[in-house]
């Protein structure tokens, strides 16, 4: 059985659990970054110090959920070559310059602004470092659009040509970059990545209330995250439709798998739930609600959708983890829409901060954004197989010349490490929530650094010795 | 499509800036990854929070230059990405672990009280792991790569044998001298009279090592010989190893008589001498013996469009690296200050 590991199942494998690690920070720290820019901008506006002791104890979480998502990323940039060498060779002119350019971003952003922005707090003037604290969150974006950009040409591919020994060149940047699906993911992934920390930042909120903590400062902590569930998840449930209908023009058996649809048919039914079978080629135990598909995807009821019938069996995507990942991503929109909606209500009653059971529902959302960007980033990958790059080249035909064992050591090696290591990177982050808002914290950023020198005042220090 | 095929060398260039980027990598990471590798051996806590605190504001922004390394790797030269990290799967792989626990040691140590100890050990072994896998990957690469096509044709075991196990204890030794010669600049007290014991200590083992090296190297490799020997690059290139010798000699005798700040840049001399004598036996090669950077260039279009960002953004890192550098220059205490 050992001689039979098959590298390129566990290569995904791999590479689907080092990334969905990996992407669990990025989607927070993305949002917690342009939070801080707007705590720190009511701060400097109001001047009302529980905007600054709040960010305070946030940028402590953010250097945590940062330095993970550094150490995490090292590895995504090496295992490109380790586990999908081929796809490497072949694509690197097209890709690699995008994903160089998200290298820079991100490398631009850890060896610039974010010293400031952890460490200079009292160190350079409030201008300053609020403006290093948007830097940091306009960089994190930008990181965002070039990683983002990348994926996108590989769902929609365009702008390049194939040489005669199956190299891929580019032919337009512009066109690379801007790729159909760009757009519509682009902003489905920031919204998601607002709305992940949003929810986050509403649980921890509620939390303190529940408690009886801090109350100031929670009051600002769910009451900002409600305004992102009362207008932002809302906006989401369109920007989503409109991602969705995207795919439909461009990648059509993905949204078959996610809709469970097998036959091509006019006036397609919705299957709310089921259980899709890829050998029986049906979705079994199917709730229907007639025509629905068909008006959603083509805003007709009697439109035509394609059936994963219509697609030879390989060239299908697993049908049952895309339905059920869509129907786990949307289930959690609407949730966070019906959270909106709620807290729209108690607000107007003015129970906001002081209802018993929907803080104990905040609390238990407050995990939800990250389980739905997993889902969508499921939803997304999983449907494009099994191609690697959408009609262009098969996933298959993308993975190095290592052996099935060597990816498994590696396998357990990355599940092993990433358990002790984000579970005490998890465990940290809690103390810290457990600590709270500190009205006289001493303690800078992540690296217990008291009062750093920054600008000023470095004479004195030197010459002083150690022991 | 844009190209600057016509107006610059672009593999050159390319060639050289992610030379540049490894070579910034191994000297930053290497006083870190030193510092990890002596820490348990150091006299008391106290030095050891002084030694993690030497380094902490600088640990993240070192490490980048690894990312750039391996990204501008895939954009530039992505044949040669493909056929290296393959054949360096499994070094590559434990190397980016060392690197995890090494890294999130800094995070978490500072936050940890009864476990401080488990994050101690984790920064220490994460270290030496990390600087093990890259001597490894050294010895391995300079041996060459077995190719069929444009892929990797070797076994997986092909990096582990006696050659690399050597170049794995030598970048051990190497990154302890980097690491001990940046305490005696860092540190005061007892903590720097130890650091500067162990300079003296490490550096007999680097002469040693970079000899075997320097030998072997040409013995392995005849058209390493060929360049080294013949006449007349024997005179052109007489000055590498002259120079070493030179640096060997001043920076032990500084640290006998008690220097702070040369030995730390007579290391750095070390290294740049022992990178330029592989970089002149290596060349042109990318994928030894297979590739030469020209052939591994990505298409003209690609790099020239990688390069305009890079050659915007890269001189604003460095200027900005450098202030770092100045801002944190200066002795460190044990005390939670740096």
């Amino acid at each position: 059985m050992i001689e039979n590991l098959d590298p390129v199942l566990l290569s995904r494998i791999q590479f689907a659990f080092t990334l969905s690690f990996h992407i669990i920070f990025p989607a927070f720290t993305i949002g917690l970054a342009s939070w801080l820019s707007v705590l720190e901008w009511r701060w400097l506006k109001t001047g009302d110090t529980v905007y600054a002791e709040i960010y305070r104890m946030w940028v402590k979480i953010f250097a945590v959920t940062f330095g993970m998502g550094v150490v995490s990323g090292v590895v995504m940039s090496f295992e490109f070559g380790t586990n999908w060498s081929v796809f490497s060779d072949r694509v690197g002119n097209v890709l690699g310059p995008l994903l160089g350019y998200e290298v820079l971003a991100a490398f631009f952003l850890e060896a610039s602004f974010l010293g400031i922005m952890l460490f200079g707090w009292n160190r350079v003037s409030p201008r300053m470092h609020f403006a290093s604290t948007v830097i940091v969150a306009l960089g994190m974006l930008i990181s965002a659009f070039w990683i983002l950009a990348a994926n996108s040409w590989m769902q929609t591919p365009q702008g390049f040509r194939v040489g005669e020994n199956g190299m891929l060149y580019p032919l337009g940047w512009a066109q690379i970059i801007f790729s159909p699906s760009f757009p519509y993911r682009f902003v489905h992934m920031v919204t998601a990545a607002y709305l992940t920390t949003a929810f986050f930042v509403g649980g921890i909120g509620a939390l303190y209330l529940r408690r009886g903590l801090h109350a100031r400062q929670a009051r600002v902590m769910l009451g900002m995250a409600m305004i992102m569930a009362i207008f932002v998840a809302p906006m989401q449930l369109w920007f989503g439709d409109r991602h969705g209908l995207n795919t439909f023009v461009h990648q059509p058996a993905k949204v078959a798998a996610m809709e469970g649809l097998w036959e091509t048919r006019r006036g397609a039914p919705l299957n709310l739930l089921g259980w899709p079978d890829q050998e029986a080629e049906k979705t079994k135990y199917a709730i229907e609600i007639p025509r629905l598909s068909s008006l959603i995807l083509t805003h007709d009821l009697n439109g035509e959708v394609r059936g994963l019938k219509s697609w030879p069996k390989d060239e299908r995507p697993p049908a049952l983890w895309v339905f059920w990942s869509f129907r786990i991503m949307v289930g959690l929109g609407m949730l966070m829409i019906f959270t909106g909606l709620s807290a729209l209500v108690l607000y107007l009653r003015k129970r906001l901060f002081d209802t018993k059971w929907f803080q104990f529902w905040c609390m238990a959302m407050t995990p939800a954004g990250f389980a739905a960007v997993l889902a969508g980033w499921f939803l997304s990958e999983i449907g494009r197989q099994p191609y690697i790059i959408q009609g262009v080249m098969r996933t298959a035909d993308a993975v190095s010349p290592v052996s099935g064992q060597a990816v498994a050591i590696s396998l357990a090696a990355f599940f092993l490490t990433y358990s002790v290591v984000f579970g005490a990177g998890s465990y940290y982050i809690a103390k810290l929530i457990g600590q709270g808002p500190d009205t006289k914290a001493d303690v800078y950023g992540s690296h217990g650094i008291k009062e750093p020198p920054l600008i000023t005042n470095l004479v004195s220090e030197e010459g002083e010795r150690n022991d | 499509m844009i190209s600057l095929e016509s107006f610059v060398d672009l593999p050159l260039i390319w060639f050289g800036l992610i030379g540049t980027a490894l070579f910034l990598y191994v000297l930053l990471d290497g006083f870190d990854l030193g510092v990890g590798i002596l820490f348990p051996f150091a006299p008391s806590d106290q030095c050891r929070d002084g030694m993690m605190n030497s380094v902490a504001p600088f640990w993240d922004g070192n490490e980048t230059w690894l990312v750039l390394s391996g990204g501008g790797l895939f954009a530039a030269f992505p044949l040669a990405y493909a056929i290296l990290m393959p054949a360096l799967y499994m070094p590559v792989i434990l190397m980016l672990l060392g690197l995890i626990f090494r890294g999130v040691a800094f995070e978490f140590r500072f936050k940890a009280v009864k476990s401080r100890f488990v994050w101690d050990y984790a920064f220490h072994f994460g270290s030496i792991v990390a600087a093990f896998m890259q001597g490894m990957i050294l010895g391995a690469f300079v041996q060459g790569v077995r190719v069929e096509g444009r892929s990797f044709a070797g076994h997986p075991f092909d990096w582990l044998n006696a050659y690399s196990f050597m170049t794995g204890v030598a970048l051990l030794f190497g990154y302890a001298l980097l690491g001990s010669c940046w305490l005696v600049m860092k540190t005061g007290g007892i903590t720097q009279d130890w650091a500067r014991r162990c300079s003296m200590y490490v550096l007999g083992y680097v002469g040693l090592f970079m000899v075997i090296v320097s030998i072997s190297m040409p013995m392995m490799n005849a058209g390493v010989k060929e360049l080294w020997f013949s006449l007349p690059n024997v005179f052109y290139l007489l000055p590498v190893p002259l120079v070493t010798a030179g640096l060997f000699i001043m920076l032990w005798r500084d640290l006998h008589n008690g220097a702070q700040t040369r030995p730390f840049f007579l290391s750095i001399g070390i290294f740049l001498m022992g990178y330029l004598g592989l970089a002149i036996s290596l060349w042109p090669w990318l994928v030894p013996f297979a590739f030469t950077f020209r052939q591994a260039a990505a298409a003209p279009e690609s790099q020239s469009f990688l390069l305009v960002g890079t050659l915007l953004i890269l001189p604003v890192v460095l200027a900005y690296t450098g202030f770092c550098y100045y801002l944190f220059r200066g002795k460190t205490s044990h005390e939670g200050y740096y």
